[in-house]
Order: C-alpha cells, then structure tokens, then sequence
C-alpha cells in the first residue's frame, strides 16, 4: 500500500525523503556518501561552487565505484580546497594551471586507459576535469574544445558562477548581461555588462557533436546527480555546466545559494536541459514560473536596476531573454502551470533572514 | 608507498585540521516550533506527530501518539469540528491537509486491529472520584489511569457517554464505536457507575476514601426563551428532542418544525429531524458569518434540505406558523430589531439557544463559587473554589465543544496528578508559533490530480453520512502525507545535503541531525532550505 | 643496428624503444617529422600500449602531457620555437609538479620575424623553467641522449628537455647506430613513477604554496638538479657500457690537451668545429672543443675541470639576451671566477645562418690576435645588408668582418 502511493510529501524536491524507498534517495542523503570535498575547506560562507562541487563529484563517485580521478582549473575551487598543508579531497585530484584542465584530463584519462591496458584490468578508473566559468568558457577554451574534438574520454564540469571570483569577481564571457563586475561597473549610460557579448558554450559544446551535453544548478539535487551519472555512463567527452551562486560575486546573502539557484531556474533565466550526440533530449520544466525581478531582487549585482531612476527597459530585456529561454527550450512544458506564490513566499522569508 | 613531493602534493581530508567553525557569526540551531494545528487543537493533540507516522504507515505508533492526548480518535474523527484544518498552513498553499479523516482513519484501525492502552506499570494507591462519564470526564479518568491512580465514575444518565451519546446523532457517532471506545478506557480499569445521581458530593468523596475530585457534570439543561405561545404550536428543547432519537430511535414532531438557534445543537436537529422526513427550517438572528455552527456541518445541513431563515427572531407562534421579526446587525455586529414582521409557517419549535449546568448536583458544595452557568475553575489547574475538587467540560467553560471538554479533562487529571503528589500544576511553555512565513513551500509537492476528486468525496461523507465509508487506507496516506511538518523536523535531509561545509551530521531514521560546530561556518542555507522551519539562526556570542 | 636514416627517424625509434604510454604533440617544423614517426608506429602497432594523442596546440601537447605523467605513464612529447613559447606555462608547471616527462625541442628561432631555422633562442629561453636541458651535437647524441633523458628524468623526478638543432639534425640522414631492445630494456626499466593518480591511494598533487614553505620547495627542486649532474654521470656510463655508443654526459672535450684556446660550443656546431679544429691543430693551432651538453642543470665543477688553467676561452653562442649579453658565457665565468680565465662570447648562426669552418677559424683566429675587445662580439654579421638600411635611416655605417659590442654601442652615440 506505501508503495502504491505516489505522493511522498515533498517528493523529490528535498534531498532525502524518509518516505522514499532508500534507493529512490539521492546520493547526497546518505550517511555514508562520499564526501568528495570535505570539511575544512576555506570556502566562503555559502559557497554555492563548494556545494556543487561535491553533488557532482560524489554522484560521480558513486556511479564509478569509486573509480575517479579529478583535475582541477586554477580557481576558487583549486584555491580554497587544497591551500599547502590541507587538502580537502577524498578523491585523487590534481591541479595544474588555469587553462588547461581539459588537456590534462585527456592525458589522464589515457594514462589510467594505457595503464589498465597494461596490468590487465578490466575497468580503468574514470576522469573529470572541472574549472569555473573563467577557466572553461574563456582561458579554457581551446584545450576544452580540444578535448571535445578528439572525443577524450573526459566528463568535463564547469562551476559557472558567471565571473572571475577568485580574483575578484571580473567579466567573464558567462557573465550575464548588465550585471555588475569589477569590470563591468554599474556606470554609464549602459551599466554593468554589455548585451550583445557572452558565449553560451553547452550549446558549443553541442556542436561538436559530443555524446553528452547538459547544464543543472545547485537548487536541483537530483536534477544534477542523474545528470552526472547519466553522463559517466557514456564513454567520450562530455560536458556539464552547474550554476553555482557565488556570495561574494553576486552579492547575495550567504544562506540564499541554493534559493537564488532555484530562482534561476523557475524564472528561466537559466535554462536546465540536457542533450545527446548535439540533440536536446529533456528539459528541467519550471515548478513555479517567477518574474524574473524576483531572482534579481536578491542579489546586489543587479541592484542598479531595480533602483528608482533605473531604465526599465532592462528588467523589461532580461525578462524577454527569459522568456525565449522559456520558449526556445519548451520550460514549461504542455500546460501552462499557476503562478503559485512559493517561491516569492521563499523570497521573502529570505529576506527576513 | 608513493613518494609523496613536499608540499605540492597533499594527504586527503587533511583540511579536517582547518576547524571553520571559527568564522561563524550566526549558528544554527534546531527549533521546534508548534504547528497551527497543534496550538489549535482543544485536546491538544499532537497532530504533526501522529501524521508524521501516519504518512509512513505505522499507524499504530501514529495512533499511540494521537491517544497520549486524547483516547477516542474513533470518535474524534466524526464529531470533532477539526478547528485544526481552519488553521493549516498547507490550506495556504492549496487545501488544508483532512486531519479530521485520518484521525478516524486511525482511530477506525485501532478499533480494527484491538488496539489497546497499556494499563499503568505501577498503581499510585491514590484515588479519584469523577462524576459524570461524559467526554471530559472519561477522558480525565484515562489519563489519571496512566498516571497509576484508581478511578471510579459516577454517571447520573443510563450509560456512558455524555453528550457523546445523548446529544450527538447516531448518523454522526455510531454507538458502537463510542461503546468500544468507552470500553478500552474501562478495560484500564476505570470503574464507572452509571445511573446514579450524586447528591453530596463532599459526602461521597469522604465516604469512598477519595483523595480528589473532577466534576463532568455537563451542562444538560436546555436554555429557554419567552416565546408568546398559542395554544396549538409544539414547542421543544433541542437536548430533549435529541435525547429521544437517541433511546427510543425515533422522533415525530411535525411536518414543518423551525429549530430557533445558530449553534451546532441547532444543526444536529435540524439534520436529525431531515432525516425523519421532516422540514427543518433554522431560524437565526445573526447572519451566516456569525454562526456559531461548523461551516461544514451547515453545508452539510443545507445540501440535505435543511433551511434556513438568517437575521430572525421568533416574535410569537401560533398554531401553525412563527411571527418573525427582522433583525439588522449594527456595527458591532450585534442584532437589532428592526420592528418589521413576517410570518413563518411552521407547525412547532425547537429551541436550540444554548444548555445550562445542572445546578442541584453541586448546591450542596457550599464554597463552591459559581458565575453565569458555569463553575468557576482555575483556568490553569481547573481546580474549583473547593480545595481538592476540580472541573472539567462543559460545567466549567462555555466553550462546549466535545473535543474542548476531553481537552480539559486531560488538563484536570494532570492537575491532579499533581495535587495528589503535593504540587501545583503548571502548564508547560508552548513553543514559538510554526507560521506559513517560517516555512519554505517550494518544496512541497503538488497532490496529484487524479487523487484530488476520491480525496474531496471521503472527506465529505466522512462527516456527511455514516452510512458510507470513511477514508480508504490509501487516502489516510496521501492526506497525511501533505502534513508540511509545520516547525518540526520531518527528516528530509534538505540541512544535511545543502550545507556546503559537510558540517551536518545525519544521525539516522528517527534520530534526525546534529550540527557539527567545528566545520559550520553559519553561513545560514540550512536554515534557509529546511522546508519545516526548524532551523534558526541565532547569533554567536563572541 | 646500423641505419642510415634522418635523425628525427633515428630520435622517434628510439622514444619508441622507451615505450612510451603516451605521445602527445602539435605539429611545429622542424620537429615534425619525429612526431609523425612515432604516430605511424602507434598507428601501426608497432608501438604497444601507447596512445597517441593529436591536440590543437603546444599548450594542450604540454597539458596532456603533465595529465599522462601525473597518471603514472612515460610520456613523451615534441615541439619547437613559437611551439615551445606557447606552451611555456605548461613547461614551468610540469617542472614545478616534477614530472619526468621527455621533450624534444628541434631548436628553432623565435619569432617575429617569423624564421624556422635553427638556432638556441627557443631553449635557452626556458633556461629558468626548471627542467634539465641537454644538448646533442649530432643525430646518434640524439638518439642516445632520448633513452638517457628518461632514465634521468625518472630518476631525478624532473622533466627533461632534449634539445637537438633543427632541421641541421633533425633532417639530415646518417648512419645511426640503434641499441637493441634488449639493451634498452635491461638500462631503462618499466617506469615507476615516484607518485601518480590513483584510486587506490588518493593525494592531492598540485597545491596552492604560500609563503610559509615555497622557499622551501624551491629549495628542494633546485636540489633536485644539483642530483641531477650526478644522476647524468652515472646514467651515461651506464648507457656508455652497454651500448658501447659515446654519447650523453654533462660535457665533453675535444682536443682539449694542451690547448691554449678553448671553445665552449652545444649542439651541431660542435661538428663543424671539430673539423676545423683538426685542420687548426695540424697547423699548430692550439685549440680545443668543450661540448656543453648539459645546460641545466650547469655543470660548474665539470666546467672548471675541463677548462683547467687554459686561460682562453670562447663560447660560441646561437642565442644572447636582449640588453645583455651571451646566455652560456657568464656561467662559464661563474665556474671560472677567481681562475684569471678570459671568457668571451662569439654570436653566430642565428636564425639558421650557417656556422662554417671558416667562423670556426675567424673565432679562433680573432681570439689568438686579441680582438675579442669586449665580452660579447658578432661574428658573420653581413656589413651590407646591415649598412644598407642604417646609411639610410641613421647615416651609420658598419665595417666588414666581427662587429663587437662596444662598436654596437659606439654606432648608437
């Protein structure tokens, strides 16, 4: 009778459940899931890339059998996980430069390939190479893209937190538009980050036609850990792109990450799909679609825009960017769902806090 | 061994050195917060809890904590009003959760399965005597048995049961469900002594070595109103008419009876009476609004045929028809007689304003104070003016309501438990109010469509017509299932995965989360994605 | 075996003979024909257990590399001039992580202007990089030199650079001599790696080193080379006994007995130069060759050994730096200081300028008459197509024959 029951009170929407079957849990709800990155590690307070980080790796752990191996771009990940004399890797990880993650993940990957060759097993362990939105979309490029065209053996994960954060939140090509950076500055007729420049690199990541291509966030656990053991199920090069809030960047308060993650996604503002060998083949539908002012509100990036004397034509622009994002990638789904008031309840409490 | 390069090269988990806790400002800590159904409930039942087992199934364990409260769920889950529901959080969210038709479901399943309560593991040799075997005088005597003291009751009426029996109809509490009821309660052994009327009951206590008292008297006696009378119209009393349903199964009045009241009682007639064929018309001098009846009950009443005759009062009745004067409501919402007339046909009255205390059980308690119609008590020990002897239900209150009076019942017996141990009982410190604000709703999901419809219609004839089905166990599921868990932990591991520092330690099923302090940085998203409100942020002292 | 083959054939049969896991490069001339090579016996099977890996830059080449020797793999890879500049974050970092991995450099000159022909601007600009470089002056040195080169990389936990000049070796066609796989098998052992990623034992490799202990690191690697000059002596006698070949070492002498004037010279030239040496010597010249095979680490001790009290002493330079002066001099002056040894620099061969007996025998010549006037002089500089541009834009005009640097000042006045 439990079982005939399909309605679990939260669902899938929480991390665990104790009403769910322990199978249909995610990984992060066990006791003993690996803790990939692991305490200690001198992250800031609510640090949505430290969180990411360890949903993904562990999920990957998971699906290898502990079988995995990581490279790391230089970053803030890099930075605040292993500064000498303390790691706070359980997994074996290397770092090497800022721009090369992808390379030296092939490399890796055929080391660990030639070296089971060599002794006769019959499972070499798995690699990831994971960087931020800086060391993926701009300085990483070329050996990413490198690594897509010879088909490496590579999950490649970007932490896109939409700026260069370790050295002090600078424009980077995933910086959205009219966002405020150090270099972007919320002066001028146009304030903060131009429009018209930025890449969308999982859709250039689909044109190289590679095996497996999807984007998640943080605010939907098991959204990203079946999309990252989907994606070790395929041999070749793939990708992943986690929005992962940063505090410090987007000047949010610390315990909103996961929240302003949610807003990303239920505004449209971030679209959650996933796609196959260049085909799109399932999108994260919208739970609760929110105007895209709500996910703004909270963070100090965009505040030059709700001001009194803003134009307003562009929250007018972000929401239309949305909303072909809402269509382009079908968010909604088949009906149209009611505006429910959760996640501005959600807002607001937040702002309570 | 690798040979491991100074420096660059690093040990695992070696950052377990760096303790973070240091930077934390703000820590969290676990709050239990008191659900609005909670706070609600006149017995002041646990609601979050039992659903909370509910939902996973253990229904006996669901139903060991529903009775820690309250001992009869059975009847509980179809004569309660369920204040409860009006006050859910989730009815903010879509509906409120139907905590009325679990609790019969469990209640229902207990009666199923022979659940019984557990008989105390040690006698107190302390003994009290409870008149009246009415709902707060049974439920007084359960709880006094689980605290080890020997109880005796004395029922002025035939059987127990109270108002539960004579005053509640069968379509809304089959007896065989209150008899069992009652019955498991005795099975503890609580004796009770039916048909008697205690006279002195100073004289009783002193003669049957009593250490306490609790008066459950009831408040029996129907309320009367001057209506200038012809000759020929039947006027009743609504405890009487009632009454009669319930010992001899039957009732003729007439054809069209106007039931003059706006309280439950009035209700109960008016559908009692539909259901012998007559044509009930409620005559009422406020406005819906202003009804003191269950909203649901009225509906109920209405979708039977029941009428009603909003902002009247009777002026006069003659043989067969009512002169009604129209009544305006002023600012205050009281009523005020306008001097316009009408005439209402109708061939006799029920008179259901209200029922007063039976003053003759207690005239012999002289120092026993006495205010309106009702015994003066305490409000936090329920004793009366008379030392050792305490009040509970409808005697004591004006709020008479069957689950108000279990709910003081349970209050007396813990006064008096102790009072028998030589102290003065206290009420423990509610907790902090669990409000939709507190709670993240995101995370709850949608009850699916197709469940919706099955779900409306149990709930409806659960309380509708005895005749069909209570809540299916699948129901009972789903609908505790939607329980938020209002302000308390519900086990959803949201504060153990979303904490970024690895800083929550899951403790396992039943046991929930510790914070690790040395690792949590305070950065506060525990607390922000607990769907429940059960985390709070409280600064650091420094 | 004896082949007549182009050395950068000779160069990929003996990488293969390392058998090596992984070979990664990005075409660059002249290194390419080594790197084609060993993918055609990856391709064909001839090479086992190894993985070929075409990537879209140097920088990628060096990134698969550091990702392949991280893994516990012999990894080998290739590059040349602009190739090994785009590559150089890489090069500093596998040095940094102290990853043996073995690197070709068919030295070539930098650009721009853009120039593919050999000289040692490439290699010696990563002279602070970290990794050993050592120098062939022929194709056999080449080839023998690349089977020592893993040997000590692994031994010292280093990266090693070999450094062979472009196209002068790299395509020219000799009679090379191959050891066997046996003798290759019995001197250079399946690799070891000292640490690498695996599952089985989780590190971190590639910390971030504050302050409080990079002083100390640096300490250590610079303590790594100074093992290295050992490690290089004993590797080469090794290699020496078993393949009977006279290759590798930190230095080697030519006719340095008795010489009264010696040249210090890495790579091809010192071919040239033995030549014109011998036809010096038969006139009574007193001359001889130091071959500097080893650059870095510098073998100071071996340096002022092999000098002994001649007083006289020419480094023939194919690289200096900008504003300064030459690259190998001043270490050679370090290794002499307090000798009374006169040290000097001839520049020549730059960006693929032949250096023939006849610059041989200017150096030698301008050394014995004293016209090394300053630290640094120009040899085969071609005063008319210097003068056709400075008479017209500066009205300066410079004489045929060695220009010195105090004459490179004094046309600035």
């Amino acid at each position: 009778m439990l079982e005939a029951i399909k309605f679990y009170q939260t669902g899938s929407n929480t991390i665990g459940n104790r009403l769910l079957n322990p199978s249909m849990r995610t990984i992060q709800a066990s006791v003993d899931r690996p803790n990939s990155l692991t305490s200690g590690h001198r992250a800031c307070q609510g640090c949505g890339e430290a969180l990411g980080a360890r949903y993904a790796l562990d999920a990957a752990m998971r699906a290898t059998g502990g079988q995995l191996m990581v490279v790391n771009a230089t970053g803030c990940l890099e930075v605040f996980s292993t500064p000498y004399p303390e790691s706070a890797w359980r997994l074996p990880w290397m770092h090497s430069l800022f721009g090369n993650a992808a390379a030296v993940g092939s490399g890796l990957a055929a080391a660990a390939q030639i070296r089971a060759q060599k002794s006769g097993d019959k499972v070499a362990p798995r690699v990831i190479a994971m960087g931020g939105d800086g060391g993926t979309t701009d300085i990483g490029m070329g050996c990413l893209s490198g690594m897509f065209d010879r088909n490496d053996d590579v999950l490649y994960i970007c932490f896109d937190n939409e700026a260069y954060m370790n050295t002090g939140v600078q424009r980077s090509s995933a910086t959205p538009p009219s966002a405020r950076t150090a270099t972007t500055m919320p002066i001028g007729e146009h304030p903060g980050a131009d429009w018209g420049k930025g890449k969308d690199v999982p859709l250039i990541a689909m044109a190289h036609g590679i095996p497996y291509v999807a984007t998640a966030t943080v605010a939907d656990l098991r959204d990203l850990e079946a999309k990252v053991t989907k994606a070790m199920s395929f041999h070749g090069a793939r990708y992943i792109q986690v929005l992962v809030p940063c505090p410090l960047g987007w000047g949010t308060a610390s315990n909103v990450t996961v929240t302003v993650a949610r807003l990303a996604m239920e505004t449209g503002f971030y679209p959650v799909y996933e796609a196959e060998y260049g085909k799109v083949t399932s999108v994260r539908k919208i739970r609760s679609k929110q105007p895209v002012t709500n996910y703004l509100k909270l963070q100090r990036r965009y505040a030059h825009l709700l001001k009194k004397n803003a134009d307003p034509n562009v929250v007018a622009r972000l929401q239309a960017m949305c909303d072909q994002n809402i269509k382009d990638f079908g968010l909604l789904g088949d009906e149209e769902p009611e505006e429910t008031p959760t996640a501005i309840v959600a807002y607001e409490r937040s702002q309570a806090v | 061994m690798l040979q491991k390069a100074f420096a660059v090269t690093l040990d695992p988990s070696t950052s377990l050195e760096n303790h973070t806790g240091s930077w934390r400002t703000l820590r969290p800590v676990n709050v239990f917060k008191l659900p609005p159904c909670n706070k609600q409930c006149p017995a002041g039942e646990n609601i979050q809890q039992w659903l909370y087992y509910a939902g996973q199934g253990d229904y006996e364990q669901a139903w060991r904590i529903l009775t820690e409260e309250n001992p009869f769920p059975a009847c509980m889950g179809r004569v309660c009003y369920h204040t409860c529901e009006g006050k859910c959080n989730r009815g903010l969210l879509d509906e409120s959760v139907g905590i009325n038709s679990v609790e019969r479901f469990l209640g229902d399943y207990a009666l199923e399965h022979n659940l019984a309560f557990k008989r105390p593991t040690r006698e107190s040799g302390k003994k009290v005597l409870i008149i009246g075997a009415g709902p707060a005088g049974l439920s007084a005597a359960y709880h006094l048995r689980r605290f080890g003291h020997s109880v005796h009751i004395v029922e002025q009426g035939k059987e127990a049961g109270g108002m539960m029996r004579y005053g509640i109809p069968v379509y809304r509490l089959p007896r065989d469900i209150l008899d069992k009821e009652i019955k498991r309660i005795t099975d503890m052994g609580v004796t009770i002594e039916c048909g008697r009327k205690v006279e002195d009951i100073e004289a009783e206590k002193a003669k049957g070595k009593y250490d306490a008292v609790i008066l459950g008297l009831g408040a029996g006696i129907s309320q009367n109103t001057d209506i200038p009378e012809g000759d020929t119209n039947h006027i009743l009393n609504a405890l009487k008419v009632l009454g009669q349903i319930e010992t001899t199964g039957d009732i003729k009045i007439a054809r069209k009876v106007a039931v003059y009241g706006g309280g439950n009682t009035a209700v109960d007639v008016a559908r009692s009476l539909r259901r012998f064929g007559a044509e009930p018309i409620i005559v009422y001098r406020r406005n819906r609004d202003k009804m003191r009846a269950s909203e649901e009950e009225m509906a109920a009443a209405e979708a039977e045929g029941v009428q009603v005759k909003w902002l009247s009062t009777i002026a006069g009745a003659s043989k067969d028809s009512l002169k009604i004067e129209k009544m305006v409501l002023d600012e205050n919402g009281s009523p005020k007689p306008t001097g316009e007339y009408e005439e209402l046909p109708a061939d006799a009255v029920v008179l259901a304003l209200g029922q007063n205390v039976d003053q003759s059980a207690i005239s012999k308690l002289k120092d026993l104070k006495f205010e309106k119609d009702s015994i003066i008590v305490n409000p936090e020990t329920l004793e009366t003016s008379v030392k050792g002897i305490f009040a509970a239900g409808d005697c004591a209150s004006r709020d008479r309501t069957v689950t108000h009076a279990i709910g003081m019942g349970k209050n007396a017996a813990r006064a008096v438990n102790a009072y028998l141990k030589g102290k003065v009982y206290k009420k423990m410190p509610k907790h902090e109010d669990a409000k939709f604000e507190d709670m993240h709703p995101w995370y709850y999901s949608e009850a699916p469509k197709t469940m919706r419809p099955e779900l409306e219609m149990a709930r409806r004839t659960s309380t509708f017509d005895e005749v069909q089905h209570g809540l299916t166990e699948e129901n009972a599921i789903f609908e505790a299932r939607r329980c938020l868990s209002c302000g308390n932990c519900m086990e959803c591991d949201n504060c153990y995965g979303v904490c970024p520092d690895n800083a929550i330690i899951k403790l396992g099923p039943g046991k929930g989360y510790e914070f690790n302090y040395d690792y949590c940085k305070g950065c506060g998203v525990c607390a922000q994605e607990c769907p429940c409100g059960h985390i709070a942020m409280v600064p650091e002292k420094i | 075996m004896t082949e007549q083959i182009e050395g950068s054939l000779g160069v990929a049969k003996a990488v293969a003979l390392c058998h090596p896991g992984v070979v990664c490069a990005y075409p660059i001339s002249p290194q390419t024909h080594i790197v084609e090579n060993l993918g055609k016996f990856v391709k064909s099977g001839a090479l086992k257990n190894c993985d070929y890996l075409n990537v879209e830059s140097e920088f990628a080449a060096i990134s698969v590399s550091i990702g392949s020797s991280a893994g516990g793999l012999r990894t080998y890879t290739a590059t040349a001039s602009q190739g090994l500049l785009f590559m150089t974050e890489g090069v500093y970092n596998a040095a940094g992580l102290g990853l043996p991995i073995v690197m070709t450099v068919a030295s070539r000159a930098i650009g721009g202007p853009i120039n593919i022909w050999n000289d040692h601007s490439d290699s010696l600009s990563q002279r602070d990089s970290g990794w050993l470089q050592l120098f062939c002056e022929s194709n056999q040195d080449a080839l023998d030199t690349h089977i020592m080169a893993f040997k000590i990389a692994e031994t010292v936990g280093l990266p090693v650079m070999v450094c062979m000049d472009g196209f002068v070796l790299t395509h020219a066609f000799e009679r090379l001599e191959l050891p066997t796989q046996e003798q290759v098998d019995s001197f250079l052992p399946e690799f070891e790696p000292k640490e690498y990623l695996t599952p089985k034992e989780p590190i971190s490799i590639g910390s971030m080193v504050g302050p409080e202990a990079f002083t100390e690191v640096r300490f250590l690697q610079q303590r790594k080379m100074a093992k290295a000059l050992k490690v290089i002596e004993d590797v080469t006698a090794e290699y020496r006994k078993i393949t009977g070949h006279h290759s590798g070492g930190l230095l080697d002498c030519y006719r340095c007995d008795d010489a009264e004037l010696k040249l210090i010279i890495m790579g091809s030239t010192v071919g040239t130069a033995k030549d014109e040496v011998d036809r010096l010597r038969e006139q009574g010249v007193k001359v001889g060759i130091i071959s500097l095979k080893s650059f870095r680490p510098f073998p100071y001790e071996a340096m002022r050994k092999a000098i002994g009290d001649c007083k006289k002493v020419v480094c023939v330079e194919r690289a200096f730096s900008f504003g300064a002066r030459g690259i190998i001099c001043p270490e050679v002056k370090r290794a002499m200081e307090g000798t009374g040894c006169d040290v000097k620099t001839a520049i020549a061969g730059l960006g693929g300028r032949a250096i023939y007996g006849t610059t041989i025998n200017g150096i030698v010549r301008a050394a014995f008459e004293g016209k090394f006037k300053d630290e640094m002089t120009w040899f085969d500089v071609n005063s008319n197509v210097l003068n056709s541009y400075t008479k017209d834009v500066e009205g300066v005009t410079f004489p045929e024959g060695p220009l010195s640097d105090s004459q490179l000042h004094a046309s600035v006045k």
